[in-house]
């Protein structure tokens, strides 16, 4: 899965490079212009990558994922909510690298509403706020990632109901 | 500090940055065509300014569309940028991060077709949701 994403993403690159050839020389004029944009954009985007090297070299040296489950399966209540919105919060690295954690903690017990709060709260994706914030503002960033993380438990609580099978009478 | 430690991390970091790379240049380069060769009149045709209907799109777009978050931020200040409303931006933004059309068949196979497909469901309409309540938010304070 890991590999098909690396392939998919040079794929994409090449397809791009493809469509802007094609524009390039059927259109020299506006090739040119996508060229100087290109340009502009790379400069606002490159110190931005910087940032966020060093923002994942944190995260990757002071989070371990093994933790975050250990806490997940110990806890129970109020608790385990709150732990729910930091693990999502706090949790690093792509989406496919989380499904044979989230599978196991699923198997031992953890419930759905729980997992499906998970999710959502990786969508605030803690190491990328700073960019947020450089491209939408800080008030803009905050006040989308509480809603985010209030909408996380009702997100919870209905994807368990709807996943339950149910029962035939 | 932990010498090993950090020098996993080290490795680590720089593995996911290099596989980012392609996506985020081939993203750049993506907006960069859209913006000289999509007339701005387009995005007004598309996002007509129907709060719901325009958050309903975004928040569609963002679920068909997939990458890392910042290639997600740079297009959504390029709709921004194009008159696209904030509504449907943030409904694009908050559909890109928590919607995963892509992944969905590894979701499917770790953790069950019910889940996976309500989990994404859900996620869909809570964008349009979570949109229209931050701009709310944003708007009253």
């Amino acid at each position: 899965m890991k590999k098909n994403a690396n392939r998919n993403s040079w794929l994409f690159l090449i397809i791009i490079l493809i469509v802007f050839l094609v524009v390039f020389i059927t259109n020299p004029e506006k090739g040119n212009k996508i060229l100087l944009f290109y340009r502009h954009l790379l400069a606002q985007v490159l110190p931005i990558l910087v940032l966020v090297y060093f923002i994942l070299l944190a995260t990757n040296y002071f989070i371990d994922n093994q933790k975050i489950k250990k806490i997940m399966l110990e806890t129970s209540g109020f608790k385990i909510w709150l732990l729910t919105v930091l693990a999502g919060i706090l949790s690093v690295g792509p989406v496919y690298m989380w499904f044979p954690l989230l599978k196991e903690l699923k198997d031992k017990g953890l419930k759905d509403r729980y997992l499906a709060a998970f999710f959502y709260n990786r969508g605030i994706k803690i190491q990328w706020l700073p960019v947020l914030v450089l491209y939408f503002g800080l008030k803009y960033v905050l006040v989308l990632a509480f809603v985010m993380t209030l909408f996380s438990i009702p997100q919870g609580l209905l994807t368990e109901y709807f996943s339950k099978p149910k029962s035939i009478k | 500090m932990n010498p090993q430690k950090l020098q996993k991390s080290f490795k680590k970091t720089n593995n996911g940055m290099l596989k980012m790379l392609p996506l985020i240049l081939g993203i750049l380069l993506l907006v960069s065509m859209l913006n000289i060769l999509v007339p701005k009149e387009i995005y007004v045709k598309i996002f007509t300014g129907n709060v719901i209907f325009d958050a309903f799109k975004g928040s569609l777009l963002g679920s068909i569309l997939t990458g890392n978050p910042i290639t997600g931020y740079v297009l959504a200040d390029n709709f921004l940028k194009n008159g696209v409303s904030l509504v449907a931006v943030t409904a694009f933004l908050t559909a890109w991060v928590t919607v995963g059309i892509v992944q969905l068949p590894a979701e499917i196979y770790a953790l069950g077709k019910r889940f996976a497909l309500a989990r994404n469901i859900i996620s869909f309409l809570f964008s349009i949701l979570v949109a229209l309540v931050t701009v709310l938010i944003l708007t009253i304070f």
